[in-house]
């Protein structure tokens, strides 16, 4: 019972004497928001998300998306299921990507990343919100126009071993694609296409008569990425397409990524927890922290100079592969852990945990993501005069044993 | 300094039915004096995980041939009583592993386990081991340790975790720590607190840590002498800043080209290492990575090299018949004055 077609039909939704019931039992249950009214993100300013910033305005945008919401109801009950209250994955997301760039997120495991990442393909309902896709609102698609449009948007999968069917060849799992869509018009031309693309993801021809389990780690991650390719997308969501494979092989997918993506004018939207990955593939990166993007820049300018404190500590946090590099950086420690995405602190996200923290606003009012300058947005009330260094943090100190 | 631990030609072969056993680790030898830490470095399936379980015995008997000597303190590990090795676990070394949640045991409470230690090796009261496995968890930095204590592993987030099972790990100051992975499960910004404080340890408490880690990063802000592991063997070892500056051996030098750097100029390309583990070649038949290797000569495929010292540091241990020629002496003499400070 998700999406805006089953959120309209639910009925405790429309009745609202089961709302109040509802509210009250969340209540008891003592896991309501704390004033779940009180700081709901504030609607956003009614442009779409490619007028945010002068880094897609007015450019050739591919993919929109506008305030997106990916909310998980948590239910309770025996035999009658209650929804006591809600997990916010993805909580108010905007963002544009040009076509033929790519798009990095970046942000730690609860973030939200993935679910953001799922809602833009609409492999999770969303719960409010759009995806505009070449002038197309995918999330209001009925179904059989919306698997029309997925051939035109395909995904890469963490878990190469996990996301290949175990008892399919290779061959049938590239053809799989292409005959939903009907691209496979006569054999001749379908065995030349198959080919052509493990050629081109560096695999031999005889891989098509192999099962996924005959790989390894690296050629099974070529495999997937031939599967996306099958269809000729234009979009790929690459959810840590590197994070499962060794350092060594992880190089050999990500040049052949960008390889693609130059023969092919892909956009990649990637999503990472790999700082470094992150930044050595996009052209640009949002950062997310609990189910919100906080920052927004062109990769550079994110990595020259991080605005966002969290952006910052992540940064600082990256261990780097030069000793001397690691003696002598400072590094911002957080203290404590991420805030349950199903309670999120008032106020900005981020409060709780933030070496800047000031005592008026950042526990009451949730920041909006402002574009401080060009192409670079970030949600922080005191951006600016952290920027400057008018701001100071406050000294975290390692926990001493 | 004396070594607290010395490890001399450790090596684990597992047996396989109806083909030749097959080598995890293959005569490996290094040291670990106190306050100092020694990273074992590598791929999977390089043997540095199997190294520290047979260093700890904790692999099983059957199946497994364990050769060689694990000296700590003057005392053969690998040759002691199962139930004296018993008494050692936990009091004099402790391990550190991967992967938290499966490492603690479900359906007890954190409390309990932590105090297990401290009454087995200790002696400990109930009730005065709960005292004292408070104070632990506070000092790892695990906030309202009293709550903590009566909860179960599920109710604790991944970091909470790992510092409760480095409670577990300190409850009686071992003198030598093993940390397999200790950060792989967990977030960048968690794995900065994680890290900081096994630094804490080494340097206030002179604890000896052996550092599992196939992270580089993780290895130059940490490590004092690195070793990097392939095919079951040390391929090559130095101090860090030795061995980041000028890495002589292929296969170091191609994961360093590998992998992305977060202070990297815009546009670089990377680097990748040809092929797979799975092309390696054994080790008696020439070097095992000679079918990946970009400096491949045909002394590679004949005679399998040995760990010897470079003829200019006798510190810096290299086993290849080819290796890289550094790029610039300047390079490594301002490693060389950089290591200096410190000592």
């Amino acid at each position: 019972m998700t999406g805006p077609a089953a959120w309209e039909a639910d009925p405790i939704r429309q009745d609202p004497d089961l709302l109040t019931a509802e509210a009250a039992a969340a209540e008891v249950e003592g896991e309501a928001r704390a004033g779940a009214s009180g700081h709901q993100s504030e609607p956003l300013p009614d442009v779409p998300a490619a007028e945010l910033s002068a880094a897609t305005a007015g450019a050739d945008v591919l993919l929109e998306v506008n305030d997106l919401k990916v909310h998980f109801p948590i239910k309770r009950g025996v035999l009658i299921d209650k929804t006591i209250g809600y997990v916010y994955a993805v909580d108010g997301v905007s963002l544009a990507v040009r076509r033929g760039e790519t798009y990095g997120l970046v942000g730690e495991s609860g973030c939200g990343k993935t679910t953001l990442g799922r809602g833009i393909l609409r492999l999770i309902e969303p719960t409010a919100g759009s995806v505009i896709f070449d002038g197309e609102n995918i999330a209001a698609l009925k179904p059989e126009p919306l698997r029309v449009a997925r051939r035109r948007m395909q995904m890469v999968f963490q878990d190469p071993l996990g996301s290949l069917d175990p008892r399919q060849s290779v061959q049938s799992i590239l053809v799989e694609g292409m005959k939903a869509h009907g691209l496979d018009t006569s054999d001749a031309q379908t065995s030349a296409r198959l080919r052509e693309l493990l050629s081109a993801v560096g695999l031999p021809t005889n891989a098509l008569r192999k099962y996924p389990h005959e790989f390894s780690g690296g050629q099974r991650q070529r495999i997937g990425i031939a599967r996306a390719l099958t269809v000729n997308p234009e979009l790929i969501v690459a959810d840590e397409p590197v994070s499962a494979l060794d350092v060594s092989v992880q190089a050999q997918v990500i040049n052949l990524l960008e390889d693609l993506q130059a023969d092919l004018n892909l956009t990649y939207i990637v999503i990472a927890h790999d700082l470094a990955v992150v930044r050595h593939i996009s052209d640009r990166v949002g950062v997310m922290y609990l189910g919100a993007l906080v920052e927004e820049a062109s990769s550079e300018a994110l990595y020259a100079e991080p605005l966002h404190p969290y952006s910052r500590a992540l940064l600082s946090a990256v261990p780097v592969p030069d000793p001397v590099v690691e003696d002598s950086r400072e590094r911002i420690l957080l203290t404590g852990d991420l805030p349950s995405p199903a309670n999120p602190p008032t106020g900005c996200r981020f409060h709780t945990r933030c070496p800047w923290r000031q005592p008026t606003l950042c526990d009451t009012d949730r920041p909006q993501m402002l574009e401080m300058r060009p192409g670079h947005r970030v949600a922080c009330h005191y951006a600016a005069e952290i920027a400057s260094g008018q701001l100071q943090p406050r000294e975290v100190t390692a926990d001493v044993v | 300094m004396t070594a607290l631990l010395q490890v001399e030609d450790l090596t684990v072969q597992f047996n396989r039915k109806g083909v030749a056993p097959f080598t995890a680790v293959d005569k490996v030898s290094f040291e670990v004096a106190p306050g100092q830490t020694v990273g074992l470095v590598g791929e999977s399936g390089c043997g540095k995980s199997v190294t520290s379980l047979a260093i700890m015995r904790l692999l099983p008997k059957r199946g497994t041939t364990i050769t060689g000597r694990v000296d700590f303190e003057g005392t053969d590990l690998l040759s002691l009583p199962l139930e004296g090795m018993r008494d050692r676990r936990g009091r004099d070394l402790a391990m550190i592993f991967q992967d938290p949640l499966s490492s603690l045991n479900p359906v007890v409470p954190i409390g309990i386990q932590v105090t297990e230690v401290l009454e087995r090796h200790r002696g400990m009261k109930r009730s005065a081991a709960m005292v004292e496995a408070r104070e632990l968890l506070e000092s790892v930095g695990i906030p309202d340790p009293s709550r903590r204590l009566k909860e179960y592993p599920h109710q604790l987030s991944g970091g909470m975790r790992q510092r409760a099972l480095i409670a577990m790990a300190l409850a009686c100051r071992p003198r030598l720590m093993i940390a397999d992975e200790p950060t792989t499960a967990l977030d960048v910004t968690i794995q900065a607190q994680i890290l900081a404080l096994l630094k804490t340890l080494v340097v206030e408490h002179g604890t000896a840590l052996i550092m599992i880690t196939h992270d580089l990063g993780v290895v130059a802000g940490l490590v004092d002498q690195v070793n990097v592991l392939y095919g079951g063997r040390v391929v090559e070892r130095a101090d860090r800043h030795e061995l980041f500056a000028s890495p002589r051996h292929p296969y170091t030098h191609g994961l360093l080209a590998s992998i992305p750097r977060l202070d990297a100029g815009p546009g670089e390309r990377l680097t990748p290492i040809l092929g797979s583990v799975s092309d390696n070649i054994p080790w008696t038949g020439g070097c095992a990575f000679a079918p990946r290797c970009s400096r491949e000569i045909d002394a590679c495929r004949q005679v399998s090299p040995v760990l010897e010292p470079l003829e200019s540091r006798a510190d810096h241990l290299l086993r290849c018949h080819n290796p890289v020629v550094p790029v610039g002496a300047g390079a490594a003499t301002v490693a060389a004055t950089l290591e200096e400070e410190p000592s």
